[in-house]
């Protein structure tokens, strides 16, 4: 057995903290190591050359590479030995930077800390196996979940390269967040108009088959191969009759006494609705909470939506209905939640009507908005308008991160005041501007040049907004009070409160902010850590559009490309059975969570389905005789590692 | 021996730490660690196991004949498990092999279960630091030996 060990100084990021000569002075006299060396950057070509050379020139059978997390780097080194006719398999990576280097400072205990980590898998590699990576056929079908612009976007790229994409949302209507917006930073396109024809696109294009107010039920299997369970809320409305004539709107009993979410519930709509003038599909819905004959039972003595319907759409018995999808991939973009100031009484939110959120201010300004676009607050326009910024961000407490478009957003929303009203006082309370994309510096100078007063405050300097008759006043350190007739919040964008159901749904994680988490920050930041399963938009992170934009269409690439190829390489770490030591006892049977092991009653033992198997192992930590045996992970390769980590 | 002795003697002991980390949780919530740059002492050495349910009784009892003194198991929180529920066969497991620990004389805090996830680097920095000190306050792993009283 040759053993070839390669350590990386990672620049200084390893060499700073671990004496990596003296590592590979210890390694050499290990037993099998037949070479042991460092360089740099191993994963750089030069050190990724350094190993292909010792494969060839000195036999080896294992290599071991000390350097980062293998979760960034095995695939490259997997792919290194491969190259040279190794199975990647063959291949032990240890981890001496995020697990070393990084979070220790003495030299001395991270170079031991280092030499028996090594040490440790220059055991185990003695007892490492070729294995074989199964190849699954893959469906060549998409799930997109999550119709807003991400969601869209995704959903039309990967239906142009010619695969099918379902596109899944829980609203009525697809379109999302940017739909209640009036005009975009830095360029005030309005919002409408530019994401208005690409809803129509989507719902045109004929390899894309919308479900909107449907949600994820249930995620099976794995890349190629999933199932998904879809729950298709009843509308009440017949889809394929309804023309969205909105003469059953008209005729609600409740017309005008239903809050209207989309209007942010600053204006009224009937219990059958339509979310919004463009919605797509364009067809009417009724709102279960709210309807008298769905709540009820019975509404007033005639139903008065059925009475008005010339098409006869209105059907009171649809009930839900579960969809079973296959697809090879999936794409999240599942967007964000408003942050909800009125937990923070220092704004006055909800006490003071002069007191409204960014998105409160989105649609008040848009001329489908609840005013038809007037800024009318108590019934009269402001002359005196105060914004103040990171409401809910940058809060160490709360929110730490930075929402990074309500900078720009509040700059947007002071432009389009000055623009209604020239002669209204407009103050921005700061602490940072974050102009930080193409266009925003030079926007945030423009509305700093239309006598728009910008008031540096400190984060945690006290502000508070008290009531006052006609209006308030905003009270910051430092600075005179303002008497205000409107003041709008900058409210951050937070997760979707449901953000950690849906990951246990699809098996991905959460980051610490509690928005879904990428399989690398830098280099992988569209993947998740299950294969076949990416992020884009807002789920991700707070962005503006043109980055939610970029990163969907990103993410449709990674989605279609096992759809192109047609088959994805699952994992080879799974479990094995030796039939001679079996007892057919079945204690590992109850374990599976993926019902992989079957009790065969010809043979009186277990035998397993290596498709359905995920290779977590725990069958084999449960069976009584040692006759399951996990590939890459057996009882062999971890008791030689713990050995060799422990050896004196 | 005197006190004193004693005294340096315990301080100077640094005990060797086993953890298996599950691969999708715990490994990911160390490496965020590493990332973030928080400080944790060396002691802890990581083996990365798929699942926490992957973790034998047996590797533990190993790990400490072989001159571990103590040995944590890293897992994600429950319901988060990538493979549904392996990290509660695991609390069971270690539950019941505490039990035969402390019965064969071995302190059964040497050995313990925790739920880190990919986003607790700091809980991870945390844990490490009391796994170490309680290690370091129980003291050297000695040979298996137990007086019976009855
Ligand atoms: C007040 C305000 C003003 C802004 N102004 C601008 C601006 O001027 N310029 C700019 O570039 N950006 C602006 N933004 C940012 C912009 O809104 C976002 O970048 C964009 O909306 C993100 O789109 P998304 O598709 O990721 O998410 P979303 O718009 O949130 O869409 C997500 C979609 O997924 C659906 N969904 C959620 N969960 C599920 C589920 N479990 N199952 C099925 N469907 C689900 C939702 O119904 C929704 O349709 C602003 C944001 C705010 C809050
Ligand atoms: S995968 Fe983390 S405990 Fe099972």
């Amino acid at each position: 057995m040759k053993i070839g060990v390669y350590v990386c100084e990672c620049g200084i990021n390893i060499s700073a903290t671990v004496n990596v000569p003296e590592v590979v002075e210890r390694i050499k006299t290990l037993p099998n190591v037949e070479s042991s060396r460092y360089s740099k950057y191993i994963c750089s070509d030069s050190g990724q050359e350094l190993i292909r050379k010792d494969i060839r020139e000195l036999n080896l059978d294992r290599v071991v590479v000390a350097s980062c997390s293998p979760r960034m780097h095995e695939p490259t080194f997997r792919g290194v030995v491969e190259e040279e006719g190794m199975n990647p398999y063959c291949l032990e990576m240890v981890n001496i930077r995020e697990h070393v280097s990084w979070v220790h400072s003495d030299k001395e205990r991270a170079t031991e800390k280092a030499i028996k980590l090594i040490s440790g898998a220059v055991a185990r590699a003695q007892f490492l196996e070729p294995l074989e990576r199964k190849e699954v056929s893959v469906i060549p079908k998409s799930l997109v979940i999550g119709g807003g612009i991400a969601g869209i976007q995704a959903a039309l790229e990967i239906a142009i390269d010619g695969f099918q994409v379902y596109l899944v949302d829980r609203n009525p209507s697809i379109g999302g967040r940017m739909a209640q917006l009036d005009k975009t930073f830095p360029t005030l396109d309005c919002s409408a108009c530019i994401l208005a024809p690409k809803m129509v696109d989507a719902a045109r294009h004929p390899n894309i088959e919308l479900l909107t107010y449907s949600e994820i039920e249930k995620v099976d299997g794995y890349i190629g191969n999933f199932k998904v369970t879809v729950k298709k809320k009843p509308r009440y409305v017949d889809i394929e009759k309804c023309v969205g004539c909105g003469l059953c709107a008209e005729a609600c009993r409740l017309k005008g006494r239903v809050l209207n979410e989309f209007d942010e519930n600053l204006s009224k709509r009937s219990a059958i609705y339509i979310p919004f003038p463009q919605a797509v599909p364009f067809v009417y819905t009724i709102d279960p909470e709210r309807c008298n004959m769905l709540k009820f039972g019975k509404c007033g003595d005639e139903l008065l939506c059925v009475g008005a319907c010339e098409q006869n759409a209105i059907n009171f018995d649809q009930k839900e209905e579960l969809v079973e999808l296959d697809v090879g991939t999936i794409v999240v973009a599942t967007g964000f939640d408003n942050f909800d100031p009125s937990s923070e009484l220092k704004y006055g939110y909800k006490e003071n009507a002069s007191v409204i959120t960014g998105m409160e201010f989105e649609r008040i300004v848009n001329a489908a908005g609840p005013t038809e676009g007037h800024l009318e607050i108590n019934g009269k326009e402001p002359e005196n308008v105060v914004f103040i910024q990171c409401v809910g961000s940058r809060d160490k407490e709360g929110h730490e991160y930075c929402s990074r478009v309500c900078c720009m957003y509040t700059a947007k929303q002071a432009h389009m005041v000055r623009d209604k009203y020239p002669d209204s006082k407009i103050a921005v309370y700061f602490t940072d501007v974050r102009a930080f994309g193409k266009g925003f510096e030079e926007f945030y100078n423009r509305v700093k040049d239309e006598d728009v007063e910008y008031r540096r405050r400190e984060l945690d300097d006290p502000i508070q907004v008290v009531g006052n008759e006609g209006g308030v006043i905003v009270k910051a350190e430092g600075h005179p009070d303002i008497h205000a007739d409107l003041v709008v919040l900058a409210t951050g964008l937070v997760p979707r409160k449901d953000n950690k159901e849906l990951a246990r749904k699809l098996n991905i994680s959460l980051s610490a902010d509690g928005f879904l988490l990428e399989a690398h920050p830098k280099l992988r930041p569209l993947d998740t850590f299950t294969d076949g399963i990416f992020i884009a938009g807002c789920c991700q992170s707070p962005k503006d559009i043109p980055d939610t934009v970029a990163q969907a269409s990103g993410a449709a690439v990674r989605a279609a490309a096992p759809l192109a190829q047609g088959k994805a390489q699952v994992e080879a770490i799974t479990a094995t059975i030796n039939d001679d030591l079996c007892s057919g006892c079945r204690i590992c049977e109850k374990l599976c969570a993926y019902s992989a092991l079957e009790f065969s009653s010809d043979d009186k033992i277990m035998k397993i389905n290596d498709v359905l198997c995920k290779g977590c192992g725990s069958c084999a930590a449960a069976c009584p005789t040692g006759a399951i045996k996990m590939k890459h992970y057996s009882n062999k390769q971890v008791l030689a590692q713990i050995g060799g980590i422990l050896a004196k | 021996m005197t006190a004193t002795e004693t005294k340096t003697e315990m301080e100077e002991f640094e005990p060797n730490i086993i953890g298996f980390l599950c691969n999708w949780c715990s490994y990911a919530g160390a490496d965020l660690a590493g990332t973030s740059r928080i400080q944790y002492p060396p002691n802890i050495k990581i083996i990365k196991v798929m699942c926490s349910g992957r973790v034998n009784p047996m590797y533990v009892v190993n790990a400490l004949q072989q001159g571990a003194d103590g040995v944590l198991i890293g897992g994600c929180h429950p319901g988060d498990c990538h493979y549904q529920h392996g990290n509660l066969l695991a609390r069971r497991r270690m539950a019941i092999l505490k039990n035969l620990l402390e019965f064969i004389g071995i302190d059964s805090r040497r050995v313990r279960m925790t739920w880190v996830s990919a986003a607790e680097g700091r809980k991870f920095a945390e844990v490490i630091k009391e796994v170490t000190e309680e290690i370091k306050k129980i003291g050297p792993m000695k040979d298996i030996q137990r007086v019976n009283e009855w």
